[in-house]
């Protein structure tokens, strides 16, 4: 297992209110993000475990393009991965910031 | 969320979806408080020497919300994660879960099973999880707390899962759910493919599928594969789940007596549904739920006080 | 001397009265037919052995393979496809020597295995369509051995849903002085209908087991993924509703079964029922049994059957082409033409694509061919009739040409996740395709679709509309701007690449507006196979291997 911490600022606050989302399964090629709005609002931090060891650059680069598109600021995002591809990665990412803004 | 949004969702596939997704949709809309959420990071102690990913509810969501009104105590397995199999703290969830109910005597509990049995790298203690689970729905029963089993996820309800599903006041099963202690594969592994092909998807249905289940009686309602469906066969189940007492279990062993003396030399579910009474028995796994649900309540008109 | 105007009618009628021996009128018996093989085939002899894309004339086979070789040797081989293991076999044996083919998709490993150890004298790989044209220039079959369900006594054929080749192939070979040798499941009084009238028939013989073939256009819903979901709405929002395409053909695979499954639902909500996907050159794929029960479909022609969907084409003949039995007509010559000619969209999937957008589905140790892709997967220079997508996309490629000069352009579409199976990444520096070519010593790499007939690239990462790149350089970065986290699209120019995307060259999903949680399951008409069953009223069988039930 490998563990990755990511940190950025963000531009924007993330949209919506919702204090929590999570979305996806930890399985075979899956992951499972958790966004909880617990940071301040140009900060943003992605904390991985992965099964899939040596991929730092690729985290790296899915995570950078992901905060420049949705810009997430304020979310930490905790993520659990079963090896999921990088397009599945950024996905569940694209989702989770989409969960934050639906009213509950 | 509108009510009217809330039940066009409830049109949604069970077996396809997640087991939060279950939750939010089975109950009332907004009803849903759960314990030990994701947030609380309670994970499995024992994935990490294993070099497994872990998930944050470790498979299972429990809380407490509404059903058209009346509280209800809701666990659900997400079948995908780790095949919805047990381990210390999934199965922790679910003991406590059940002691609640015990304690607070009032409130009926559901249980929305998704498992393949007991994980491997938590053996010993998914094995006294399910003995504590067991123990925990006799309690909660003898209390009169009814405990209710909706069955229709991808891994089905295996292993110690179908040993507690077996302890429950009653079940609702769907065409896609499949309820059995061995798998297929561990059957064919030890009979040998003659005895059971695991390839054979029908076969497998046939003997361990919901519909196959609900013709044995082992499972008092039939579901479609939606929410909407499980939500009724749930509500419905609620008022007509017997108590638990001796009375109960001397029933129950004279049930499963005469289902053994009625077919047991029966070899395929086919042989057993005819000698239930229904003669186009080949057709019945074609059959849309609806004439379906019709021709098992013809069945089972006589009501066991079973259970 | 004056020559001899009709050698090949008399050598012709010479192999039938060998052949009459063994036959009462037409009709052989099983167990004759080796016999009746070494009878009426020469060595060196163009053979035609029915290996279409889907059925395959079994009974044939296995009685070439044990001919006499003395008698029969060195053939030359035209098929469509080498499907079944004997048709390799003829090759170890001797009984075949030189090939020239379309398809090879279950022998793939096999044939190139055999081609790299000399085994098989290629002649070349085709496209269906070009094989075809061939056998009436220069690979007409001196004989043609064909399936077909049933036969009368005289000789007329019933082919049935799974006509395919069989036309064609009878077409060539029985008007250029070929004989014409039918296996069929059953000889009857009467057929259902005639699709090879009698005259063109030399010999018949039935099979002790129907002929073989298998469901290769189905695909399983429950596999479908999200990634695939959120491409195929890319392509739905960002191709086929800005061109308005209506007329189309989808290769197989499951990027385009999601489409298919789309459309009543997204489709539906894009309002765009009636405006794009109304016609089709397409197999009865069971992944379009809802949209056609939506009401989007007005008609399909169709290149083959497939298993399972019998009694649902029967019922809807609005839609299939039908004969008056009431089973399908399908004929891949002619649908391969539709897809060529008639249609304004190819979409199709494929195993890696290079930095200028060639395409193919080889790899190192395969040769399957390239069956109809690259016809259909082509601009059609030779079209002339106008429609609004091809001369949209004519407009893309060509806004300062001379508008009355300017011909359209076929909308050619590959689609794709940018990792494949076992997470293999679609986008790659060098085609596996030119160290096959280099290895074989094959005068031309094994291309599927070349890049400059290709205009979008769709994957899960957003739509390159290659029409509006205008030089090698901007083709390039526009590929790698939809290549996702593959190396290919790590190596992007950032800079270049949201230049493009400013100017619509790149479409991203936010773009187009879509939303990320709509890529789910649920957005699918139908989710499993027992969805498709009920979708179609209970008329679609699908086959056992599909069943929990």
């Amino acid at each position: 297992m490998e563990d990755l911490t990511y940190t950025h600022t963000a531009p924007r606050p993330a949209g919506g209110t919702r204090p929590m989302a999570i979305i996806g399964v930890v399985a075979s090629g899956n992951l499972e993000v958790l966004a909880e709005r617990v940071l301040p609002d140009a900060e943003c931090r992605v904390e991985i475990r992965t099964a899939a060891e040596g991929f730092g650059d690729v985290w790296n680069a899915v995570i950078a393009d992901f905060v420049e598109r949705h810009s997430p600021g304020g979310i930490k995002f905790s993520i659990n991965d079963g090896g999921a591809r990088p397009d599945t990665v950024a996905l569940r990412l694209a989702q989770a910031v989409r969960l934050l803004e639906v009213t509950p | 969320m509108s009510a009217a949004s809330a039940e066009q969702d409830r049109s949604a596939s069970w077996y396809e979806a997640s087991a939060r997704t279950r939750v939010r949709l089975l109950l009332d809309a907004g009803s849903f408080r759960e314990f030990i959420g994701p947030q609380m990071r309670e994970v499995s102690p024992h994935l990490k020497v294993f070099n497994l990913p872990e998930q944050f509810d470790d498979g299972i969501v429990v809380g407490r919300g509404a059903l058209d009104g009346a509280p209800v105590f809701v666990a659900a397995q997400e079948g995908r994660f780790m095949g919805g199999a047990f381990g210390e703290v999934h199965g922790a969830k679910l003991t406590g879960l059940l002691r609640a109910a015990r304690d607070l005597k009032s409130v009926p509990v559901l249980i929305l099973f998704d498992t393949g049995g007991v994980r491997l790298q938590e053996a010993n203690a998914g094995e006294l999880a399910i003995a504590e689970i067991m123990r925990a729905v006799i309690e909660a029963r003898l209390a009169g707390v009814k405990v209710v089993g909706l069955i229709g996820g991808r891994a089905g309800c295996y292993g110690g899962g179908g040993l507690i599903a077996g302890c429950c006041s009653a079940l609702a099963v769907s065409e896609q759910g499949r309820i059995a202690v061995s798998g297929p594969e561990v059957i064919e592994t030890n009979r040998g493919v003659e005895e059971f092909d695991s390839k054979d998807r029908a076969l497998v249905w046939r003997t361990m599928g919901g519909k196959h289940r609900r013709l044995l009686g082992a499972a008092e309602a039939f579901a479609d594969d939606s929410v909407t469906s499980f939500r009724a066969a749930a509500l419905g189940l609620l008022v007509t789940a017997s108590g638990f007492d001796l009375q109960t279990l001397n029933a129950e062993q004279a049930r499963l007596e005469e289902r053994l003396q009625k077919f047991g030399t029966c070899q395929d579910a086919i042989d057993i549904w005819r000698a239930a009474g229904i003669s186009d028995a080949e057709s019945v796994p074609a059959l849309p739920a609806d004439p379906f649900i019709a021709l098992a309540d013809k069945v089972w008109r006589v009501r066991h006080d079973a259970r | 001397m004056t020559r001899n105007w009709q050698q090949a009618r008399e050598a012709r009628s010479a192999r039938i009265e060998s052949g009459a021996k063994l036959a009462k009128g037409k009709i052989v018996e099983a167990h004759n037919i080796t016999s009746l093989l070494e009878a009426v085939v020469r060595p060196g002899d163009r053979v035609c052995l029915e290996g279409d894309n889907q059925k395959q004339a079994d009974l044939l086979s296995s009685a070439l393979l044990a001919v006499d070789r003395a008698k029969v040797h060195d053939l030359h081989m035209v098929q469509s496809g080498v499907v079944l293991p004997e048709h390799l076999d003829l090759f170890e044996r001797g009984v075949a020597k030189k090939l020239d083919f379309a398809y090879s998709g279950p022998q793939s490993a096999r044939i190139a295995a055999m081609l790299f150890g000399g085994k098989i004298e290629l002649g070349a790989v085709h496209t269906y369509l070009e094989l075809f044209a061939r056998y009436f220039i220069d690979l007409t079959p001196n004989v043609a051995l064909i399936a077909a369900v049933s036969a009368d006594r005289d000789g007329n054929l019933y082919t049935g849903p799974n006509t395919e080749d069989t036309p064609t192939i009878v077409e060539a070979t029985a008007f250029k002085d070929g004989i014409v040798i039918a296996q069929v499941n059953a000889i009857v009084d009467r057929v259902p209908r005639v699709d090879i009238p009698a005259d063109r028939v030399h010999f018949i013989v039935a099979a002790d087991k129907p002929f073989f073939v298998e469901p290769l256009f189905t695909r399983d819903p429950a596999a479908i993924t999200e990634g695939q979901i959120l491409t195929a709405m890319l392509a739905i929002k960002g191709v086929y509703a800005p061109y308005g395409v209506k007329r189309l053909n989808h290769g197989i695979g499951f990027d385009t079964a999601a489409i298919e499954l789309l459309l009543p639902t997204y489709g539906e909500r894009l309002g765009l029922k009636g405006k794009v996907a109304t016609r089709f050159a397409l197999n009865p794929h069971p992944a379009l049994i809802p949209a056609i029960e939506s009401g989007w479909v007005e008609q399909i022609h169709s290149f083959g059957s497939e298993v399972g969907m019998e009694n649902y084409i029967r019922a809807r003949p609005d839609i299939y082409f039908t004969g008056s039995d009431g089973s399908l007509r399908s004929n891949r010559a002619f649908s391969q033409t539709a897809g060529l000619y008639a249609c304004d969209m190819f979409i199709g999937s494929t195993l890696q694509i290079d930095l200028q957008g060639n395409s193919s589905t080889v790899t190192a140790s395969r040769v399957s061919g390239f069956g109809g892709a690259p016809n259909m997967g082509a601009d059609a220079r030779g079209r002339r009739h106008p429609s609004e997508p091809w001369l949209q996309a004519g407009r893309e490629a060509d806004p300062d040409g001379s508008p009355l000069l300017r011909r359209g352009r076929k909308l050619v579409v590959q689609i794709g996740e940018t990792f494949g199976d076992k997470n293999v990444p679609l986008f790659v520096e060098k085609l596996d395709a030119i160290a096959l070519a280099e290895k074989l010593k094959l005068d031309l790499a094994p291309v599927m679709i070349y890049g400059d007939d290709v205009t979008h690239i769709v994957t899960e990462e957003g739509i390159a509309n290659l029409l509006l790149c205008r030089n090698a350089a901007e083709r390039e970065q526009a590929i790698r701007g939809v290549a996702g986290y593959t190396d290919v699209g790590r190596g992007r120019d950032a800079k270049m690449v949201q230049r493009l995307r400013e100017r619509g060259a790149i479409h991203r999903p936010e773009d187009l507006g879509i939303d990320p949680l709509d890529a789910d399951r649920s957005m699918l008409a139908a989710r499993s196979i027992k969805d498709l069953v009920h979708w179609s009223g209970g008329l679609y069988a699908p086959p056992s291997k599909f069943r929990n039930w």
